[in-house]
C-alpha cells in the first residue's frame, strides 16, 4: 500500500509531476553531460599512456603532461635505465608539439609521436586505414579522420609540411581525439627526431621502460630514480595522474566540468525538494488521517521516501534517454561525450540521493502534522 | 452481567492556549466505554466534545487526568506508543470521512490494516470482506468521488473497524449525511457495537442520532452534565439527568 498510495500521490497532480520530472531530467542530463566530458577529455589526455606498453616512464624533470614532456633527454638515461637489474626494455619516444602547414595555406598546431613499432612502446591506436608498415615509407605518417579538416587534408594520400620535413598521410585512425585539440600525427622514432630538430641524435621525450614479468616495479623504480641524475621516474599511474592534472585542474577544464555537474545536482535537488514539500503540503491531510489511524512516523516517512525514490527512477530513464541522445550526438565531435555502465550507475545513485535528500523538507514538515487536525476538517 | 470496561477517563482536564488566551476545554470529565455499547457525547459547539474525542483516541495528551486504553495507562507515553495503542485498539470515523481520493473504497480500507502491518492477499480479503458487511460489496473499486456521502461514510466505518478495535470513535458521523443515510451509518454503528460487542463512541448534536444510542452523555463547557441511558429492552433512552439526580441529592 505505501507503494500504491506514494504512485497515486505523484499521480494525482500531473502538472506538479512533470515540473518534478522536468527538474529531474536536465539534472540528469546536465550531469551526464559534464561527467561524460569530463571522462571523455579523462580518456583522451591518458589516452597514449594507457595504451603504451609501459611500466615506468623516464621524463625529463618539470615534465607535465604526454604532451608536454619539456627538455628533450639523451640515451645515457636510456642505458642507464637497460643496465638497472630487472628493466627488460627502454624504448625511446617522441612527443613534441609542432607546426602543421597546411597544403593549400594556414598552419596549425599538432603533436608529433614518434617511435618505433618494433618497440612496442607506442603505437597509433585504432588505426582505421592502413598499417604500421605503411607508416614506415619515407614521409608516411598516420592521423586521425576527426581532424583531416582541421589539417586541411582530404586523407590517405595528402601531403603537408611539419617543421622542415614533407609528410604523407598513408593511415589513418578513427576516434584518437586530443584533449588539447592539436590532433596527434604518429610517425616512426627518425622521422619525429628529423622533424623536431634532433636528427641524427638520440634524444628523446620520454625513454618508456618495460621490466621483466613478475619483477616489483615499484623497486625497480626506486633503483631506477637512484641512478638517474637528469631525468625522472614515475609508474604509468602516476604519470597518468600528473597528465590528468596539468590538463583537467590547473588549466581550470576539469574544476568547470566538475563544477557544472554539482551544479546540475544542486538544482535537481532544489526543484525536486521544492515538488515533494509541496505535494506533502497538498496531502498533508491524508497523512494527518494516517497518523490518527495509529501509522507510525516511519510508514509516512516510506511514502514520501517511495515517492522521491519513484521520482528518481522515472526522472533517471527519461534523463538518460536524453544524455544517450546527446552522448551518440557528440561522438564524431572533436570531444565526445563518454558514458559508462559505471557512469549510468552512479547518476541513478546521484539521482537517488538527490531525491533523498530532497524528501528531508518534507519529512520535516509531515512531523510536525498535528493528528488532532482530522477534527477539524 | 458487568461488561468489560476498555476505556476509562478519570478527572481529564484540557487547557488549550497559553498566557490570556488560555481555555479550559475540559474542567475534569469522567467517562468510562463498556463493550457492546453505543454512546453518544452530545453537546453544542465549543462544549469540548471534539476535544474530549481527541484524547479519547489518544491524539490528544490531557492536560491532566488519567486515561487507561484496553487496561494501559497513556501517562507517559510518546507519540509513537500512543499511535500504537490507536493501531491496537482504536478506529476512528471522521465527520469529512478523510478517505483517500487517489485510493479505491477496498484500497481505503486496506491501507488501515496496512499502518498495522498486515498486507498481501489476507488483507484484501478481509477489506473485501468488511466492505461487503456494510453493504459495499459492489463499490470495490469506486473511487471516493464516484461514491455518495453515505457511501463514503460506510467506507470510512469499513475502515475503522475492519482491524477488529476495541473502540470505535466517531466524530459528528452523521452530520454531513441526510436523514436516510445518517440512519443507515448509525444502524451500522449500532450493529457493530451489538454484534461484535465493540465500544463506540460517537460525538454528535444529531438528535436523529438518539433513537440508536444505548447512552447518552452529554457534555457542557467541559464538564458532563447529564448521561441518559437506555434500559434492558426498551427501544428509545429513558432520561436520567445527572443534574437533576445532583439537585435531588442536595
Amino acid at each position: 500500500m505505501i507503494f500504491t498510495l506514494a504512485l497515486r500521490n505523484l499521480f494525482h497532480d500531473r502538472v506538479r509531476l512533470m515540473v518534478t520530472l522536468i527538474g529531474i531530467l536536465f539534472s540528469i542530463v546536465l550531469v551526464a553531460v559534464q561527467l561524460g566530458l569530463y571522462l571523455g577529455a579523462s580518456r583522451m589526455i591518458t589516452a597514449n599512456i594507457d595504451h603504451a606498453n609501459a611500466d615506468l616512464w623516464i621524463m625529463p624533470f618539470g615534465a607535465k603532461s604526454f604532451e608536454d614532456g619539456g627538455m628533450l633527454i639523451s640515451a645515457r638515461e636510456r642505458h642507464q635505465a637497460l643496465a638497472t637489474p630487472g628493466v627488460a626494455q627502454v624504448t625511446p619516444i617522441i612527443v613534441q608539439f609542432n607546426e602543421w602547414r597546411k597544403p593549400a595555406d594556414g598552419s596549425t598546431r599538432v603533436v608529433i609521436v614518434g617511435a618505433d613499432a618494433e618497440a612496442g612502446a607506442v603505437q597509433p591506436l585504432s588505426l582505421e586505414t592502413g598499417t604500421w608498415e605503411d607508416i614506415k615509407a619515407p614521409d608516411a605518417i598516420a592521423v586521425d579522420r576527426t581532424y583531416l579538416q582541421e589539417l586541411g587534408i582530404e586523407g590517405l594520400g595528402s601531403s603537408a609540411q611539419i617543421g622542415p620535413g614533407r609528410v604523407k598521410v598513408r593511415a589513418l585512425t578513427n576516434g584518437v581525439r586530443s584533449f588539447t585539440q592539436s590532433p596527434y600525427v604518429y610517425m616512426p622514432l627518425s622521422r619525429a627526431r628529423y622533424l623536431t630538430g634532433a636528427a641524427g641524435t638520440d634524444l628523446a621525450t620520454f625513454q618508456v621502460v618495460k621490466v621483466f614479468p613478475g619483477v616489483d616495479v615499484e623497486q625497480v623504480r626506486s633503483e631506477l630514480a637512484g641512478r638517474l641524475e637528469g631525468a625522472e621516474v614515475l609508474t604509468t599511474d602516476e604519470f597518468r595522474d600528473r597528465s590528468l592534472t596539468q590538463w583537467l585542474f590547473r588549466t581550470g577544464a576539469g574544476v568547470a566540468l566538475i563544477g557544472g555537474a554539482l551544479l546540475g545536482i544542486l538544482v535537481g535537488t532544489v526543484i525536486v525538494a521544492q515538488t515533494l514539500y509541496s505535494s506533502t503540503k497538498d496531502h498533508i491531510n491524508e497523512f494527518a488521517t494516517l497518523r490518527a489511524l495509529g501509522s507510525s512516523s516511519g510508514y509516512i516517512h516510506q511514502v514520501i521516501l517511495t515517492q522521491a525514490g519513484l521520482s528518481a527512477v522515472i526522472g533517471y530513464i527519461l534523463g538518460m534517454m536524453l544524455a544517450l541522445l546527446v552522448v551518440l550526438a557528440s561522438q564524431s565531435s572533436p570531444l565526445p561525450i563518454i558514458m559508462t555502465p559505471q557512469l549510468a550507475a552512479g547518476l541513478f545513485s546521484v539521482t537517488l540521493f538527490m531525491c533523498a535528500i530532497s524528501a528531508i523538507s518534507a519529512i520535516v514538515k509531515v512531523t510536525k502534522i498535528d493528528p488532532a487536525t482530522v477534527f477539524s476538517r | 452481567m458487568t461488561k468489560e470496561t476498555v476505556l476509562a477517563a478519570k478527572q481529564i482536564v484540557k487547557e488549550l492556549g497559553s498566557g490570556a488566551s488560555k481555555v479550559m476545554a475540559l474542567r475534569g470529565v469522567d467517562l468510562e466505554l463498556v463493550r457492546g455499547e453505543l454512546t453518544l457525547l452530545m453537546g453544542p459547539s465549543g462544549s469540548g466534545k471534539t476535544t474530549f474525542l481527541s484524547i479519547l483516541g489518544c491524539i490528544m495528551a490531557p492536560t491532566s487526568g488519567e486515561l487507561c486504553v484496553a487496561g494501559t495507562s497513556t501517562e507517559g507515553l510518546d507519540p509513537e506508543e500512543l499511535a500504537g495503542l490507536r493501531r491496537d485498539h482504536i478506529g476512528f470515523i471522521f465527520q469529512s470521512y478523510n478517505l483517500f481520493p487517489t485510493l479505491s473504497a477496498l484500497e481505503n480500507v486496506r491501507i488501515s490494516l496496512d499502518v498495522r502491518g498486515q498486507k498481501g492477499y489476507k488483507a484484501a480479503r478481509r477489506s473485501e470482506d468488511v466492505l461487503r458487511e456494510v453493504g459495499l460489496g459492489h463499490r470495490l473499486k469506486n473511487y471516493p468521488s464516484n461514491l455518495s456521502g453515505g457511501e463514503q461514510q460506510r467506507v470510512a466505518v469499513a475502515r475503522a473497524i475492519v482491524s477488529s478495535p476495541s473502540i470505535v470513535l466517531a466524530d459528528e458521523p452523521t452530520a454531513a449525511l441526510d436523514g436516510e443515510n445518517g440512519n443507515a451509518v448509525m444502524e451500522l454503528l449500532a450493529r457493530i457495537a451489538h454484534e461484535q460487542g465493540r465500544s463506540v463512541l460517537a460525538v454528535t448534536h444529531d438528535p436523529r442520532t438518539l433513537p440508536f444510542a444505548d447512552r447518552v452523555v452529554r457534555i457542557e463547557d467541559g464538564l458532563i452534565v447529564g448521561e441518559e441511558r437506555r434500559p434492558e429492552g426498551l427501544d428509545a433512552p429513558e432520561i436520567t439527568d445527572l443534574n437533576k439526580r445532583r439537585k435531588a441529592h442536595a
